[in-house]
């Protein structure tokens, strides 16, 4: 059980990485703000409280490691290695500017701690299992963690991964699926229906759970189980929602995927989680 | 080719324990050895080209070297922005391999056709791209590869390719090899085409044309100099490969040609623009492609009266 000071601690590290996200956009007037948003507390739950890191020594090879398949939500990212001190927080003003260090979509090592390149959908999960596999033969006791967005499963190669995974008993890989349910131009059960989703998962051989992806103690308390079952891999459907925690009008509306907070919504958005 | 490939990867995996095959499910009477000995560095990824060049990706960052089989459209194409964004984005240190360059899968059709391979690959930053013309130059190649720390793709034919090199040369990756001086012409061939360059050089010869014959078993990097000194020591070039002529070795020679300013009687032989419409094994559909010996010795000669 997580004690009531941690769980405020998380909360405040959360915010702070969302202060982050809305000034990124804003100052790089980039897209995909609603995704970077919708995954805060699963990435946070993960650096802080679930994979074995040390920012300090990034590259450990004892290490959990993290492959950041969305990488289009890349400031998520960015914001919350900056917030776990894998670098000083003033690399995020270079996010998406010229002359900058953080591109758009993720890169390896472009920032210490980032540990792949990524950015065309489906393919994060495919190198995933090749870092699990990797660790399998040489008997390491790591975990590999990868967040995938629901979009990217509408790709054959997601489901080429899945396949693989699961044939192969990957229990030290686990798939976190940042399920806010809206894709590029639509919600996905309008654009190319996921559902029954878990189900899915399960036939292909993967141990799988749903949870509140804006909940510590939920998230948490599933992360900390993993493997859930030996030999299978494990998926966790986290419902959240897009655009969570920033502009108003755009939270749950495709709109969060492409318009940046102008000026001034930024600054409302930043008042407000500083007051709550 | 392929089983020199085997016998070679063999030979590398005994003493390095990190090389890893990964196949799109083919191998049958080829790899049943390999999968005996090394059971733990083989994997069939199924007909999976996508996720198999991503696993690919993931092993080699965490230090491993995995070789990735099948054929070439399916190793080069299906997988095409895997091997873009996973591999020479990231520049790791996987291998391509794949097996029936040009027409040796020719009776199959166009879709076991590996005639663009060359083209869509060349313009890949930090790819190196080898294509061996005997079963000599592949297990060169194939030892050459696990030296270089970085994307490699290397063109096999199929089986039974006949071995041009009577010793083994001294083979660099990036330098092309002189197999016969000449003092009239050159021809420069690469991969599959080498063996019909000999033979062609051989007809030529007895028609009193002399021939110095190169195999460019590596299309990159590209070895510029050997074009700019053949153009000086012959009168003319033509390059030579079982691959379309745009994009492919002809269109690497012609670059150098041009932007060197060097004005010489110059012909790609390959592939023209088409899907070929005629069935039948590679000897037959290299004929209906003009690329039988015969063929290319008459547009050779007809090149030259021109001249």
């Amino acid at each position: 059980m997580l004690s009531k000071k941690r769980i405020e601690f998380l909360n405040k590290s959360a915010k702070e990485v969302r202060k982050n996200i809305i000034q990124m956009s804003t100052r790089a007037k980039s897209a995909h703000t609603g995704g970077a948003l919708s995954c805060v507390e699963i990435l946070v739950s993960l650096y802080f409280e679930i994979m074995n890191v040390d920012p300090k020594n990034p590259y450990d090879e004892n290490r959990d490691r993290l492959v950041f398949s969305k990488a289009h939500d890349a400031k998520a990212l960015y914001a919350v290695l900056a917030e776990r001190g894998y670098s000083n927080k003033r690399i995020l003003d270079g996010y998406e500017m010229n002359g900058g260090k953080l591109p758009g979509h993720s890169t390896r090592h472009c920032m210490p701690g980032v540990e792949v390149s990524a950015g065309s959908l489906g393919h994060g999960l495919a190198m995933a299992v090749g870092i699990a596999y990797a660790g399998k033969i040489d008997s390491k006791k790591h975990k590999v963690f990868c967040i995938i967005s629901d979009g990217e499963c509408d790709e054959g190669s997601t489901w080429e991964a899945i396949l693989f995974a699961g044939h192969h008993k990957l229990d030290n890989l686990v798939a976190i699926v940042d399920y806010n349910k809206l894709q590029g131009f639509g919600y996905t059960k309008d654009v190319l229906d996921l559902e029954p989703f878990s189900q899915k998962w399960k036939s292909f051989g993967w141990e799988t759970v749903e949870v509140d992806g804006h909940n510590f103690s939920e998230l948490i308390k599933i992360l900390n189980k993993i493997p859930i079952k030996i030999n299978k891999p494990t998926v966790v459907i986290a419902n959240t929602i897009k655009g969570l925690g920033g502009v108003s009008t755009h939270i749950d509306k495709i709109s969060s995927q492409y318009k940046p907070p102008t000026k001034e919504e930024a600054e409302e958005v930043i008042r407000r989680l500083d007051s709550e | 080719m392929r089983i020199a490939f085997v016998n070679t990867l063999q030979e590398l995996a005994e003493k390095n324990k990190n090389i890893m095959l990964l196949t799109g499910d083919l191998g049958y009477s080829v790899f049943e050895r390999y999968i005996k000995l090394f059971p733990k560095q083989f994997i069939n990824m199924g007909v999976s080209e996508q996720n198999m060049t991503g696993v690919a990706a993931g092993l080699a960052i965490e230090n491993k070297i995995p070789f990735i089989y099948s054929i070439v459209p399916f190793v080069t194409m299906r997988n095409f922005e895997q091997i873009r964004n996973d591999i020479c984005y990231q520049n790791l240190n996987v291998k391509i391999i794949g097996v029936g360059a040009g027409f040796s899968y020719g009776s199959y059709g166009h879709t076991h056709h590996g005639l663009e391979d060359i083209g869509i690959l060349r313009i890949l930053a930090n790819l190196t791209i080898i294509c061996p013309g005997d079963p000599i130059e592949t297990e060169l190649a194939v030892k050459k590869a696990i030296e270089i720390k970085g994307p490699v793709y290397i063109r096999l034919g199929r089986a039974g390719e006949a071995i041009v090199h009577d010793k083994r040369p001294k083979f660099s990756v990036g330098k092309g090899l002189i197999i016969k001086e000449g003092k009239d012409i050159t021809i420069v061939a690469t991969g599959t085409m080498l063996h019909t360059g000999l033979e062609v050089s051989k007809e030529l010869k007895n028609k009193g044309i002399s021939v110095r014959l190169i195999s460019m078993h590596t299309i990159k990097p590209f070895d510029s100099e050997a074009i700019i000194d053949s153009a000086k020591k012959t009168k003319a070039i033509f390059s030579l490969e079982e691959h379309s002529i745009i994009g492919g070795l002809g269109s690497a020679v012609s670059e150098v040609l041009a932007e060197n300013n060097i004005n010489t009687v110059f012909k790609r032989l390959g592939v023209s623009d088409r899907f070929t419409k005629e069935i039948g094994d590679q000897e037959y559909m290299r004929k209906v492609n003009g690329l039988s010996i015969g063929s290319i010795v008459e547009v050779i000669l007809k090149s030259l009266n021109h001249a």
